[in-house]
């Protein structure tokens, strides 16, 4: 339908680079840079060793405001989140997906009754598991499908993420490096960095905790290098 | 959208004596402009950031074609469409044509600007369908029967009193006797009404920060998390975005992305950045149906190659408005069109013609901040004196103005008169000044006079200081 339009407007833009139509050497410029994908510049911050960045994620993500916990190991999980549940005075409800690295945690031995799938709107708490995580600015990076359906992240009011200590990337470049090695070239359907619980400032520019997304964003590293001797 | 770009001078007259408005123009600088520096301040890479963001889309923009057909392969390849439109005619023709096949009703909307320059909303209403601000402050500037007077804080120029008055006129099944004193209560009765409404939603309108070629994605930056759900629980995701959006990569955008919060808000970074390619999978338990991508030009191909070429840089990160002291003095619906600022008075005749906002590009007195803080180094000032050049050529200012003009040209262009007739007009005008040794009016300076008084002038012209003081005749 909008062939035409496409045409006059690359041609539009052609004429205004005064570029021929196949000009080889603005192809290679192109291929060059979607195959290359130079770095630019990533900032100090976003290249430290591996120690520190789990120590600097933590800081930057309670800089926006988010809560953050960590355990030794999955079998921790359980308990951090009912912990955390009472100690908010929230109801021992938890939506969650299907993610196998999640099933590892065996909530039967607490009160909290688990639900699995997309979240309808009426979930009050909610359990994802973080593909990785950026330390420069203590991001989370979730991506969509059965294991942590998107939803997850944005209705429900109390938002749990659990992320590995060792996926826990300097920088954003990092990160799409491993979705890259991944997903092969494409990304699932929603890939969010999440930084924080959501927030507005749209009244008179006073910034208020809790918009349209989560109120609270909890954070549990599971750090399996801090875990106790079996 | 009505334009009123012609009228900015009666514009900014109202602006001037609106109580409220003046009242709220006061949180731009109070709430921008010390978050940004002390963010900036925490990155010492950021001024190199700035270098690269304005090399990635300097390439980008040499190369758009050829970005833009490696974009839409992986749009397609991903299951999404791509729509080219010409104008905001056009763009809503698509649009209709899609919410059509999809028998839409309800349109939910996270924040776009494009959709403001398309006019969708009053075009959405017409064809039978209801459009559904999910951004806090659109949803109130919707609720008014108004749009953004900023890029990014759409609804800055309105108080949190007459919030609360809006939402008592329209929320009239909740109980009257609530109180909304606080902020939050006024936050939390949007979120409540809003979450109702995206999951009726037939087609979920984003705009979109960036496009991105390397994968065939629409990335939106956002806090709220409105937008994320406008697009997740539409039924139909359909974004509307400008050919210039374009960036090669996902480091690409990263880069971008880094300067763009911190510029905008002072952020380290935004809450949600938010990355979708194509529909929702086969395996997704929830995402839309359909992804639709509609890409604008409406004026913006015929920028490139121009002296215009650099404005096409702009993420919209709104910096240079935060800083501008008339945006300040005036707010952003005195610039009678969806982009206000130093980026709309560069912007704006671009896109609708110098006929109609000549005014915009005079309305600056060329301080210079606006450019000092473009995280892409856009030159503002310097496009604004190319279209005041413009506005001249055309004949487009009062006769006034011109023949004004022309005739301190006469004599700047031949320094000797000049200075002859300055050496005879300067003891004239002390003289006539009299012993107050200043004007309570003079003709021709009404401007002036009207507010103040003009002093007088005193001893010597500045030529005849300067070449004293430095002990040289020339």
């Amino acid at each position: 339908m909008s062939g035409s339009t496409k045409d006059a407007v690359l041609s539009r833009i052609r004429r205004a680079n005064g570029a021929r139509p196949n000009d080889e050497e603005r192809q290679r410029a192109v291929e060059a840079r979607l195959q290359g994908r130079p770095l630019g510049v990533v900032p100090a911050r976003g290249q430290l060793p591996s120690a520190e960045r789990v120590a600097l994620f933590v800081v930057m993500a309670e800089a926006a405001n988010a809560t953050v916990a960590q355990i030794g190991s999955m079998a921790e999980l359980p308990g951090e989140v009912a912990r955390y549940l009472r100690e908010r005075n929230l109801p021992a409800t938890l939506k969650m997906g299907a993610d196998r690295r999640l099933s590892e945690a065996d909530f039967s031995a607490t009160a909290i009754e688990v639900t699995q799938g997309a979240s309808e709107g009426d979930d009050l708490n909610s359990l994802s598991h973080a593909e990785a995580g950026i330390a420069e600015t203590g991001t989370l990076v979730l991506t969509s499908g059965p294991d942590n359906p998107t939803s997850l992240n944005f209705l429900p009011e109390n938002h749990i993420v659990v992320i590995q200590a060792d996926t826990i990337e300097g920088a954003m470049e990092a990160v799409f490096e491993r979705l890259r090695e991944r997903h092969g070239g494409t990304l699932p359907r929603t890939v969010n960095t999440i930084t924080g619980p959501s927030r507005s400032a749209d009244i008179e520019q006073t910034l208020l905790l809790g918009a349209h997304g989560p109120k609270a964003l909890h954070i549990v590293v599971l750090d399996r290098t801090a875990a106790p001797m079996q | 959208m009505q334009i009123t770009s012609q009228t900015f001078k009666a514009n900014t007259v109202k602006a001037l004596a609106d109580i409220d408005l003046q009242r709220a123009l006061g949180n731009v600088e109070k709430g921008f402009i010390g978050k940004r520096q002390k963010a900036v301040d925490k990155l010492p890479e950021f001024d190199a950031l700035r270098d690269n963001a304005v090399a990635i889309k300097t390439h980008t923009l040499k190369h758009l074609d050829l970005y833009i057909e490696a974009y839409i392969a992986k749009v397609e390849a991903s299951g999404g469409k791509v729509h080219f439109a010409e104008d905001a005619d056009h763009a809503r023709r698509i649009f209709l044509d899609i919410a059509k096949k999809r028998g839409a009703k309800t349109v939910t909307k996270g924040k776009t600007m494009i959709s403001e320059e398309i006019g969708l909303n009053d075009f959405l209403e017409e064809n039978g369908m209801v459009p559904v601000e999910t951004d806090l402050g659109e949803y109130i500037i919707q609720l008014r029967g108004e749009h953004p007077s900023h890029i990014i804080a759409p609804a800055v120029h309105i108080n949190r009193d007459q919030v609360e008055a809006d939402f008592r006129r329209v929320h009239v099944d909740l109980d009257p006797e609530r109180d909304l004193t606080a902020p939050e209560t006024l936050l939390a009765e949007a979120r409540g009404i809003l979450r109702q409404r995206y999951g009726e939603a037939d087609i979920g309108v984003t705009g979109a920060n960036f496009l991105i070629a390397e994968t065939g994605t629409s990335v939106i930056v956002t806090n709220e998390g409105n937008g994320d759900l406008t697009q997740l629980l539409g039924k139909c995701h359909v974004v509307l975005a400008s050919i210039e959006k374009m960036v090669p990569t996902l480091n690409d955008a990263s880069q971008i992305l880094r300067v763009l919060a911190r510029s905008a808000t002072g952020q380290e970074a935004s809450v949600y950045t938010t990355f979708s390619t194509g529909p929702k999978r086969e395996a997704d338990p929830d995402g839309p149906e359909e992804y639709h991508v509609i890409l604008l030009d409406n004026g913006r191909s015929n920028m490139l190659g121009t002296e215009f070429e650099e404005m096409l840089r702009c993420i919209r990160c709104g910096a240079c408005m935060n800083h501008c002291p008339v945006y300040h003095a005036v707010g952003g619906h005195s610039y009678g069109w969806v982009y206000p600022g130093p980026m709309g008075a560069v912007l704006t005749p671009s896109l609708i013609g110098v006929d109609k906002a000549g005014n915009l590009p005079n309305a600056s007195t060329f301080c210079g901040r606006c450019e000092s803080v473009c995280p892409m180094r856009i030159p503002l000032p310097k496009m604004m004196r190319h279209w005041r050049e413009k506005e001249f050529e055309s004949h487009l200012q009062p006769k006034a103005a011109r023949t004004g003009l022309g005739l301190w040209a006469y004599f700047a262009k031949r320094p000797k008169l000049y200075r002859l007739a300055v050496s005879f007009a300067m003891p004239a005008l002390k003289l006539i000044a009299g012993p107050k040794r200043r004007f309570r009016s003079l003709p021709l300076a009404g401007g002036w006079t009207k507010w103040r008084d003009l002093p007088a002038p005193e001893g010597r012209t500045f030529m005849q200081a300067y070449t004293q003081s430095k002990g040289v005749s020339r």
